[in-house]
């Protein structure tokens, strides 16, 4: 076990450089960040003695190597545009992203698996037809469109909630937290319900056809023959069944949440690092966007080991595989 | 008796209650919404709008643009040129002005900023490239000796703020952030100005607050506190204003300006912005990089008066810009010091004439080139490229988009990379000496940076260069006009608007458009 963790976490190091390198080579094709940094009356002998002294005359992989040894020690360097220490930026950033995606992944698993056995389990009456419905709207129109409409309704029509911002944000020091007040609360609900649609959609019609297939089993054959309750059978033996391809989708799913959570925040100014990448790209801001394609590049690496290990509990045969191969 | 008192005691009672209401309707917090946040709080790092817009609030200048585009005194009561010496500017500075920490502003203190703000990292140098020194010749009077004669410094001190000695030397800013040292300075998120509000908070991209500076020395505004937050997305921007969550936005899309303005309880202003756009073409060069054909086209007097033919500004105009712009033909804004109302005049556009004189210059069967146009920095910029290659399409001109981020964009026209592209440009100094120094001078040393078109004309050059130091300003503005017509004859710019800019307010709320996109909030009415 212990093993198997170090294994992936040497893999995870590898592809995390394997991602800094080709964003660095992408970072070219963006633009020139000097356009943004200095003001139209600058000559071009200053500009060039600028863009000298940040280094970024050097070749690519001089620059990926300088990269590299510095944020060994843990410097990100400063953002162009902000004038900010990077890490110190991404992290004042990251809860509000965290917050959100968490909120929404939580409430798309609620939800999508909910929806998804009641779906299955009633699959003619008129209530699954009006779930099955509207969450093809959730799979078919945009986030960005969603997210508008939303804003559209119930700010600007009904004003109810908020259109924009995070409301008060309560400082715990490592961690700012919208949670703890009225309005950041209030703030969280657009945006969690835009961001979590398109997921609890996919989840909701994964759980379904999965228990239906499982339903046809011959395991819950036999369950119904040996006279357990419908409840047992539902919800001990099929819902069970079908949680491993759940589970690899929701985990992979939270780590787009993270990372493409840029349109949600972008459309709700939601302060988070997604928005932050978003604007650092239309400025060709280089620290910031290393440092962030780098810290999802972590994400996605740390979700999917923990999916990994999430099989052993749910699923005792891999555990009987893994023992008998490893003895 | 009794009668009397209890009537004064009611008209105590009134007068009471009307300084109570008066007080109320005083204090007004206004929230202010914009695409994008300042960059920095440090006054001399970066020159940059939503920057300046900020730090006027926080920190003072020596000079202000008026609305109609002068000057007005600030922190400076009067300033002239040595009579004894053109090349000395004297300031004279207002007396009892405090910084927010308490400390007196004095002469010393724009001794200070005038050598900070000339620092290698400040990107406002080359504003005050023709500074020598600065001295203070007493408590209130500061003297300035410049390389030559410069008749124009002060219209390039509206961006020029003054910050305490005393602070920058105990927090150790004495020089603005410079990005290769790589480390966050103090001035960076701190301040401390003479201007008329003070910060309270600032989390930068999410939301600053200022609060009036009671000691300020000018009389006190409506505005007693400023929530300011940067929305990029525009339908959020504009929706947060629908909902009452915001009091007033500064960049309102031009597709949402009509149904803004049938909305009630919203208040739309637009006015002139100082920004032309246009459209420019490599005419100096033996051979174009895009083109279909061998030589350059551009070169030719009439394929440039054939492509000026062929520019219908009113279709752009009405269809575009929905109204939104004021066309004309001379590359400066109506406020702007050489402006002439006669050179702006153009006619409508004439195709027949047009392709007659592509064919006179031996390109009937037309020819193809790269348009290069950004995407994401003028209102509706990319639209105007295509507008303009259906237009150029009828003369046979087939130019080939290409739209891009302004990141790529703007590289091509100052390493030359390009034949063909649109631009715009703004002018600070409201003074056409800054067109020319930049966009018609060819390029020697620091003149002719932006000047893609490779317009190079001895004589031009030689005129330009005398207007930065001739002092006869009626002699001066004659040069400018001069100039102005040879480079309208020589059709160096293909202009097509001024941008508007409009803002919008919740009803009863009023702010004038300044002309910089620059507004003040202590210039904010409540009705």
């Amino acid at each position: 076990m212990l093993a198997y963790i170090l294994r992936r976490l040497v893999q995870a190091a590898a592809v995390m450089l394997a991602v800094a390198l080709v964003s660095f080579m992408l970072f070219r094709f963006v633009g020139d960040p000097l356009v943004n940094m200095v003001g139209q009356e600058t000559s071009l002998e200053d500009i060039a003695e600028l863009r000298d002294r940040l280094g970024l005359n050097d070749p690519i992989f001089v620059q990926f190597a300088d990269f590299v040894w510095r944020a060994l020690q843990g410097d990100f360097g400063i953002s162009y545009r902000l004038q900010l220490p990077v890490s110190e930026l991404i992290l004042s950033r990251l809860p509000a992203t965290l917050e959100l995606a968490l909120i929404s992944g939580a409430l798309a698993f609620v939800f999508g698996v909910g929806f998804g056995v009641y779906t299955a389990l009633n699959r003619r009456g008129w209530v699954s037809n009006t779930i099955m419905t509207v969450s093809l709207i959730g799979v078919s129109l945009p986030t960005f469109l969603i997210g508008v409409l939303l804003i559209w309704v119930f700010a600007v029509e009904l004003q109810w909630l908020p259109s924009f911002g995070r409301g008060d944000v309560v400082d715990l020091g490592w961690w700012s937290t919208g949670l703890l007040s009225t309005s950041g609360r209030a703030s969280l609900i657009l945006p969690a319900i835009t961001l979590g649609l398109y997921q609890m959609t996919l989840i909701m019609r994964l759980v379904r056809a999965q228990m239906l297939e499982v339903l046809r089993a011959d395991f819950i054959k036999f369950a119904k023959a040996r006279g357990l309750t419908n409840r047992a059978i539902n919800f001990g033996h099929a819902l069970k069944n079908t949680l491993v391809p759940v589970i690899t989708i929701t985990g992979l799913q939270l780590g787009s949440i993270i990372a493409f959570a840029i349109i949600t925040e972008t459309v709700f100014q939601w302060p988070g690092v997604g928005a932050l990448f978003i604007n650092s790209v239309q400025t060709v801001d280089v620290p910031v966007m290393a440092a962030y394609l780098v810290l999802i590049a972590l994400v996605f690496v740390v979700i999917n080991l923990i999916v990994d290990l999430l099989y052993y509990v749910v699923d005792p045969r891999l555990r009987v595989d893994r023992a008998a191969a490893a003895s | 008796m009794t009668v009397a008192s209890t009537w004064t005691g009611r008209m105590l009672l009134a007068s009471t209650a009307l300084v109570l209401a008066m007080g109320t309707a005083s204090a007004e917090t206004l929230r202010w919404a914009r695409v994008g946040d300042a960059l920095t709080l440090d006054p001399h790092s970066q020159n940059e709008g939503p920057t300046s817009t900020m730090l006027h609030h926080i920190y003072e200048t020596l000079v202000d643009r008026a609305l109609d585009g002068g000057l007005t005194p600030r922190l400076a009561t009067d300033w002239y040129i040595d009579p004894e010496d053109p090349t000395v500017w004297v300031f004279e500075l207002r007396e009892g002005v405090t910084f927010h920490d308490g400390s007196a502003f004095t002469a010393d203190d724009v001794v200070f900023s005038l050598e900070r703000v000339r620092a290698e990292a400040s990107d406002f140098k080359a504003l005050h490239a023709s500074v020598v020194s600065a001295e203070a010749a007493d408590d209130f009077t500061v003297r300035v000796q410049m390389e030559g004669p410069t008749p124009l410094y002060p219209q390039n001190l509206t961006n020029f703020f003054i910050m305490d000695r005393d602070w920058a030397v105990a927090n150790e800013v004495e020089l603005p952030q410079d990005y290769a040292a790589g480390e966050e300075t103090f001035a960076v998120r701190n301040t401390n100005g003479t201007g008329p509000y003070t910060l309270v908070s600032r989390d930068p991209e999410v939301l600053t607050e200022l609060a009036v500076n009671e000691s300020h020395w000018d009389a006190a505004p409506e505005v007693t506190e400023i929530i300011y937050t940067p929305i990029s997305e525009a339908a959020t921007r504009i929706a947060a204003l629908l909902s009452g969550e915001v009091d007033f936005v500064q960049d309102v899309p031009v597709q949402d300006i009509a149904r803004l303005e049938q909305t009630d309880g919203i208040t739309v202003t637009t006015g002139a912005e100082n920004r032309t756009i246009f459209f420019a073409y490599d005419m100096g060069s033996e051979d174009l990089i895009s083109a279909s054909v061998d030589g350059n086209p551009f070169a030719d007097p009439l394929v440039r008066e054939a492509m000026h033919l062929s520019l219908d500004r009113d279709a752009i105009q009405q269809v575009v810009m929905r109204g939104q712009s004021v066309p004309g033909a001379q590359n400066v804004a109506p406020f702007v010091n050489g402006w002439d109302a006669a050179l702006d005049a153009y006619g409508p556009p004439d195709i027949p004439r047009a392709q007659a004189l592509m064919a006179e210059a031996g390109y009937g069967d037309g020819f193809s080139v790269d348009l290069n146009c950004p995407n994401d920095r003028y209102l509706n910029d990319e639209a105007i490229c295509q507008a303009f290659v259906g237009m150029l399409a009828q003369i046979g001109i087939d130019a080939n988009l290409v739209s891009q981020s302004r990141s790529l964009h703007f590289p091509l026209i100052q390493n030359r990379e390009t034949d063909f592209y649109l631009l715009g440009w703004g002018v600070p100094p409201f003074d056409s000496q800054y067109v020319f120094d930049f966009l018609v001078h060819s390029e020697v040393e620091a003149r002719g940076g932006w000047n893609g078109s490779r317009y190079s004309n001895p004589a031009v050059d030689e005129m330009i260069q005398s207007l930065a130091t001739e002092t006869d300003l009626d002699l001066r503005d004659q040069t400018i006009a001069d100039i102005w017509q040879q480079v309208q004859d020589d059709r160096v710019f293909l202009m097509v608007h001024n941008q508007l800019l409009a803002y919008a307010t919740r009803e009863g709320a009023n702010i004038e458009v300044h002309p910089e996109n620059q507004p003040r909030m202590t210039t904010m009415t409540f009705d």
